[in-house]
């Protein structure tokens, strides 16, 4: 089933802050992660969806059917939240029975029913188990089948790995995705991780100041960003402020480079966007008479396992590369293929 | 080393400070006088008919106080926690309030403030009033500490996104994990209505801490006795307090003990 959000409005009493003309559609199915730094309206979108908050324009519906008005009760939503909020009286599979038990749903098939799904998640042998005797994971987990158990027509998951340490997010994030796609449910999930929200999206949509800034699949955001700040929020970036000094050469504060101009003219304002990993190292001294060809000082040369983060200081600007070479680096080229323009911060 | 020498002298102090009475109090209690000890009040405490009807009455003023202090300040602090945080200041200002307001004092607002309706005035009943107030610290901390720890308002959104209404969560959810707190609310009320003197005496009510200090204007041994009794109810109140708070914490995992689920 579908959600979506129809020109939403909500802003918080006495402050700016909120989501403002909000639309976007969750498919069937389909998985789109929010994200977005702190204040940016990803949670408040979450409750506007969830019910918990109304919105003060604007239509959000599931499916066919306009929901707006519809308590967070009656909309038949599954959420995950953050620290879990498991009922600390029931134990693991009264947990996940509650939303049968509110449904009048008869004592022995709610039960089956809660084994069963938390077997689906990986907890056929705590059944039994109060939340305080859980891990962090194995709470998340039976959120999780609590959240499924009774058939939603929607999935909300609000930073459900951020309390889980490092190891335990990877493997919560694959079983998260693997009862997604198993379900078939449309899922919204938001999260300050781009690394989690790329991982596992089939689109992502990041948020800044209420506004959906850019809305695409993982690899169109990380290839083709619309500003900077979506560029600097996903993944690392090199971005320096440039002027257009002729068509085909930006200057910037790490030397002229080469690049596809497009319509933009001489004098145009840009910000020059290069990924890290699309920088080549060069074995020889750059060529002057190269674009793009640049030598520097190292400023940092960090080993991340699979490959080198480098900083290199150019003038008076700063080029990062990411190499698999386990060779010392000094000089580099910048593909003007790989360069993209971006406009100005306002 | 000093600071040890110190902790040793100030709980001796504190041991001294609240022991003493209490032992001076058992000894005056079966004291015979220049006859040795015996048990001879607590003997007489049995045969005395004088006394049953007050004990009775301060427990049925014990029961409504509890009654009402549960029916009021449950719905009250639920609310305040899931609806008006705000107002969680003023509950903690009106908990603070009997601490400060001597007992006199209280009783003589009250008197001017609630003029009716008449079956109240006159009955032993009113002094349900005044002991709503002078339990209300000890029963609200009890109650808000539980719902503090329980991040009511996170609770209350999951429950409302798995289908359940405010009726449901707070039945379902709220009153289960409060079951404790309550029981501790209600004994906390139960032991501050039963040890209660000063606004009973001043109405001229019969309650059973009046009907001590009676006895131990004629009948000094047995008032003494009747206090340690009192006592060790009370004590045994505060024994229920800690049993049923363990309890609580105790849970039972049908895997971990072996048992099939």
């Amino acid at each position: 089933m579908t959600m979506a959000f129809e020109s939403i409005n909500y802003t918080y009493p006495g402050s700016g802050t909120g989501v403002h003309d909000l639309s976007m559609t969750v498919g069937p199915g389909e998985l789109v992660a929010l994200i977005g730094a702190s204040g940016s309206g990803k949670t408040t979108a979450l409750k506007l969806l969830a019910g918990f908050t109304r919105p003060q324009a604007g239509l959000i519906r599931i499916g066919d059917r306009d929901v707006t008005e519809v308590t967070a009760e009656e909309r038949r939503l599954g959420v995950v939240f953050q620290n879990y909020a498991l009922f600390p009286h029931l134990c693991a599979w009264e947990n996940v029975a509650f939303p049968l038990r509110v449904r009048g749903v008869p004592h022995p098939i709610r039960r089956a029913q809660a084994i069963q799904m938390l077997e689906r998640v990986g907890m056929g042998a705590r059944v039994g188990s109060m939340p305080h005797m859980l891990s962090g994971g194995q709470q998340q987990r039976v959120a999780l089948a609590r959240a499924l158990v009774f058939d939603p027509k929607g999935l909300l998951l609000d930073e459900p790995l951020s309390a889980l340490d490092a190891a335990l997010r990877v493997e919560m994030r694959d079983e998260i995705l693997r009862v997604q796609r198993q379900s078939g449910i449309a899922t919204l999930l938001v999260t300050h991780d781009q690394e989690e929200a790329l991982s596992v999206a089939d689109r992502v949509a990041v948020m800044r100041e209420g506004r959906i800034v850019q809305i695409g699949t993982p690899r169109v955001l990380y290839d083709t960003p619309v500003d900077a700040y979506v560029a600097g929020f996903v993944g690392q970036s090199n971005l320096w402020p440039g002027i257009v000094e002729r068509e085909g050469l930006v200057g910037t504060s790490v030397g002229p480079i080469a690049c596809v101009t497009g319509t933009r003219t001489r004098g145009d304002a840009v910000i020059v966007f290069v990924r890290p990993e699309w920088i080549e190292p060069l074995a020889r001294s750059p060529r002057a008479e190269v674009a793009g060809e640049i030598a520097g000082e190292t400023l940092s040369d960090r080993f991340l396992g699979p490959v080198r983060r480098i900083d290199l200081a150019v003038g008076t600007g700063m080029v990062r590369l990411e190499t698999h070479l386990r060779t010392p680096v000094s000089a580099v080229r910048i593909p003007p293929e790989r360069v993209r323009l971006l406009p100005p911060l306002e | 080393m000093i600071g040890k020498s110190l902790r040793i002298v100030f709980l001796a102090a504190l041991f001294i400070y609240f022991a003493l009475p209490l032992i001076m109090t058992v000894i005056f209690s079966l004291s015979r006088g220049q006859a040795g000890f015996g048990p001879d009040a607590y003997v007489a405490l049995l045969s005395r008919g004088d006394l049953l009807a007050p004990l009775w009455m301060s427990a049925q003023l014990a029961l409504a106080t509890v009654a009402c202090i549960l029916l009021v300040m449950v719905p009250a602090v639920i609310a305040v926690h899931l609806f008006a945080p705000r107002l969680r200041m003023l509950l903690e200002l009106a908990a603070i309030l009997p601490f400060v307001i001597p007992g006199i004092a209280l009783v003589a607002g009250l008197s001017v403030l609630i003029s009716g309706p008449g079956w109240l005035i006159g009955s032993p009943f009113f002094l349900t009033l005044p002991y709503f107030f002078l339990a209300l610290p000890y029963a609200y901390r009890a109650i808000d500490i539980a719902i503090s720890n329980l991040d009511l308002a996170q609770l209350r959104l999951a429950a409302a996104s798995l289908g359940a209404g405010v009726g449901r969560t707070i039945l379902w959810v709220v009153m289960p994990n409060l079951w404790p707190a309550l029981v501790n609310a209600a004994l906390m009320t139960f032991t501050v209505v039963l040890g209660e003197f000063t606004v009973a005496n001043i109405l001229l009510f019969q309650t059973f801490p009046v009907s001590i200090n009676l006895v131990g204007k004629s009948e000094p041994a047995e008032a003494a006795a009747l206090t340690i009794v009192s006592f060790l109810l009370t004590w045994i109140a505060l024994l229920i307090v800690l049993l049923v708070g363990r309890n609580s914490r105790k849970t039972f995992d049908p895997v971990q003990s072996g048992a099939s689920s």
